[in-house]
């Protein structure tokens, strides 16, 4: 375990230099390939770039699409913004809480949902809209919302 | 789901030249494709134009063909909705807006050329294919400009044209660059701020995605006006796709031998660097920006120093917005003149836009500055959805603000949008009918300030929260009058203490709000909302816990 999260720190400073200038683009991608950073991770690449764990804490935590705690298996991102607002984005809001039984910012207590809100991903002509993980969906409404989820489930093997 | 509009002249002329006969094709062809599910066809009024009827004109893309036969409609079909080419030699001679524009009254039912300079080439070429970029006149404008001029008379060109920032400030281009050159330390950056995210503007990452090098040229010519040998576009990391397309621009760019070193044999060299980011608005701003590029947390310099004099490394560096780059190649290739006989005469130039919300047809347009409010929703926006009425505008994020029905007619442009205290913003067309409470939309402009204060300095930090606190009171019925003075003098304070462009602009919603709808807050004070939007008395949590509905 350990092993391979130092040889995904090694790749991943390879990639992109071993500056601190590449803090913020080395954290994102190991945050994205293993869904957060631990500890370990952290104090490992503060060891690489020879910078204080502290100021990679702060990078860590500054932004969006680096997180330093656990997350569910599926992300769902939801755009909370005017443009997906108006085109009547709440009711997919009190959809997803319903439908997962939390509130944004939560995870399910089984692991398989985290609900997210998101700043504008730049597809306000279809919205309202959110992410899946890596995958888009637009002009939601809540019955479309709960087919998707329904989906996910299955594919999950009806687990959640 | 509907990919295309295509739009045929129906006026009586139209009609007696066949116009019945040229839809009759295109319709019988578009099912011969299967495309029947993809395409609307419809037919248009008047369209302003005897010369070229039956006209027929197909959206996005905004490609007006005439005039049409029916052997002609048929043809479209086949090349441009089934493979995606544009017809050339059917195309209609372009009709060029000319000078200030003229109000609405005097063009009802016209349709009007979009007059495209950034978006000319996106949607027609292969963003993937270098060769097709160069095809499209790309690259004439670096060769121009490297071997023919002197890195002071391209500087001089683009001060002439008048262009200004189209990442909403506005700021005049040439003088930023002008500043680069005025410094005496010779390393210096030019930075592409392509962290595009305020709310409702998604025109850099069409231009990013669909005319890719057009950026890379723009930044060359950028960094051979001021001597500058190293370029980065720091782009948002939710953009994963433009991130990959401009690496692959970049490294055909530099096989061509247009980027790197040497370029050209003139000495002149200059490499492009791509930086994503990792999800922050404030990033947008450019001094945070340059902070998240160095590796660190995303949060604003103070200025002065201007980046023009310390911005990357604490070297000279430009940071322009992505439209404003792509705007710099037709420049040089044209002139300043031609620029200056675009848009008017104190802002020259197109102006890209996203028109969303309450309206027929949304999407990206790029007409001339000076085009009114009433023309974009009118013309391009296909009317009010449901022929409601129009309440208000909100124009892009941060440098935006509320558009009220009495600015609904005035030229839009940097300039004449500030005069009446109101600002165009990154170009987002956020149109909202008679149904939209004020309150509300105040509540989820704010909701997001709050979300991505960055927390450096407390006018922002808690200003948005009491703000939003207040709003939120408001919008359930437990406001008084005394929120609403409370959410007034706070909105002053940030808008005046807070430490950068996103602290203080983030009350604006609240104070142009305010300015117009005046009696809509007061309505909330009082427990009712006349829109009927809002969740009165419902109790749905404690007040101000709730951070999102």
């Amino acid at each position: 375990m350990e092993e391979r999260m130092m040889h995904q720190v090694d790749e991943t400073v390879a990639r992109y230099g071993s500056t601190d200038e590449a803090l913020v683009e080395i954290l994102r991608d190991l945050s994205q390939q293993a869904g957060y950073l631990d500890r370990p991770t952290l104090a490992a690449v503060a060891k690489k770039l020879a910078v204080p764990e502290s100021r990679v804490f702060s990078v860590a935590s500054f932004y969006s699409m680096i997180s330093v705690e656990p997350l569910g298996k599926h992300v769902i991102r939801m755009c909370q913004d005017a443009p997906c607002h108006v085109a009547g984005g709440r009711k997919i809001w009190e959809t997803l809480e319903q439908a997962l039984g939390i509130q944004f910012g939560q995870t399910t207590s089984d692991g398989q949902w985290t609900l997210m809100p998101t700043s504008c991903i730049g597809l306000c002509a279809v919205g309202p809209v959110m992410m899946i993980d890596d995958e888009v969906f637009g002009n939601l409404t809540p019955e479309k919302v709960n087919e998707i989820l329904a989906r996910y489930r299955e594919q999950d093997g009806g687990a959640a | 789901m509907i990919r295309s509009h295509v739009l045929i002249s129906g006026d009586p002329q139209s009609l007696t030249r066949g116009a019945e006969e040229v839809r009759l094709a295109i319709e019988t062809e578009l099912h011969y494709y299967g495309l029947d599910d993809e395409v609307q066809v419809a037919f248009l009024g008047h369209v302003d134009r005897t010369d070229v009827l039956p006209l027929v004109i197909v959206y996005p893309e905004g490609v007006r063909y005439g005039p049409v036969t029916p052997e002609d409609g048929a043809y479209i079909v086949q090349e441009h909705l089934y493979k995606g080419r544009i017809v050339e030699h059917l195309q209609a001679p372009p009709e060029v807006l000319s000078g200030p524009i003229a109000h609405l009254p005097g063009r009802e039912g016209a349709v009007y050329a979009q007059k495209r300079v950034v978006l000319r080439r996106a949607g027609t070429i292969d963003p993937d294919s270098i060769e097709d970029y160069i095809e499209h006149d790309g690259y004439f404008a670096l060769g121009k400009a490297i071997t023919e001029m002197t890195p002071e008379q391209v500087l001089e060109t683009v001060r002439a044209s008048g262009l200004q920032g189209r990442g909403g400030a506005g700021f005049p281009t040439g003088l930023k660059w002008l500043f680069v050159t005025k410094t005496d330390e010779k390393e210096r950056y030019i930075v592409c701020n392509a962290d595009e995210s305020e709310p409702g503007t998604f025109k850099d990452r069409l231009i990013l995605e669909g005319d890719p090098h057009a950026i890379l040229e723009g930044m060359a010519l950028a960094g051979y006006a001021v001597g500058a040998q190293e370029g980065y576009i720091y782009i948002r990391g939710e953009y994963a796709q433009s991130c990959e397309r401009l690496e692959r621009a970049i490294h055909q760019a530099e096989e061509f031998g247009l980027l790197g070193d040497n370029i050209m044999d003139s000495g002149f060299s200059f490499h492009i660097h791509v930086h994503a980011g990792a999800g922050a608005y404030v990033c947008g701003e450019e001094t945070a920006l340059l902070e998240s590029m160095e590796g660190k947390r995303g949060i604003p310099r103070i200025r002065p120093p201007y980046p023009t004099v310390s911005g990357f490394r604490n070297k000279p560096t430009v940071v322009n917005n992505v439209e404003t780059l792509a705007n710099v190649p037709p420049i040089i290739l044209n002139g300043a003149d031609w620029y200056r006989s675009i848009g008017t005469k104190e802002c020259p130039g197109t102006k890209v836009y996203t028109i969303l919300g309450d309206v027929n047809i949304t999407g990206l347009v790029e007409t001339p500055m000076g085009t009114t409010l009433r023309e974009i929703i009118e013309i391009y926006g296909g009317g009010m959805k449901g022929n409601k009425q129009f309440k208000c505008a909100q124009t892009g994020g941060a440098s935006g603000s509320i558009i009220p029905p009495a600015l609904l007619d005035v030229p839009m442009d940097f300039r004449n949008m500030a005069q009446h205290g109101a600002a165009l913003g990154s170009g987002a067309l956020l149109i909202s009918s008679e149904d939209t409470c004020i309150v509300d939309l105040a509540y989820v402009l704010l909701r997001f300030f709050k979300f991505e204060s960055c927390g450096k300095c407390v006018p922002c930090r808690v200003g948005t929260t009491q703000m939003l606190e207040a709003l939120d009171r408001l919008r359930r019925g437990y406001g008084t009058q005394v929120d609403l003075d409370r959410l007034e003098e706070i909105a002053e304070y940030a808008s005046q203490a807070s430490f950068c462009g996103l602290g203080q602009a983030a009350p604006v919603p609240i104070i142009t709000g305010l300015r117009y709808f005046r009696k809509e807050f007061e309505a909330h004070a009082r427990g009712e909302c006349p829109a009927g939007v809002c969740p009165m008395g419902k109790h749905v949590g404690p007040a101000g816990e709730q951070a999102h509905p």
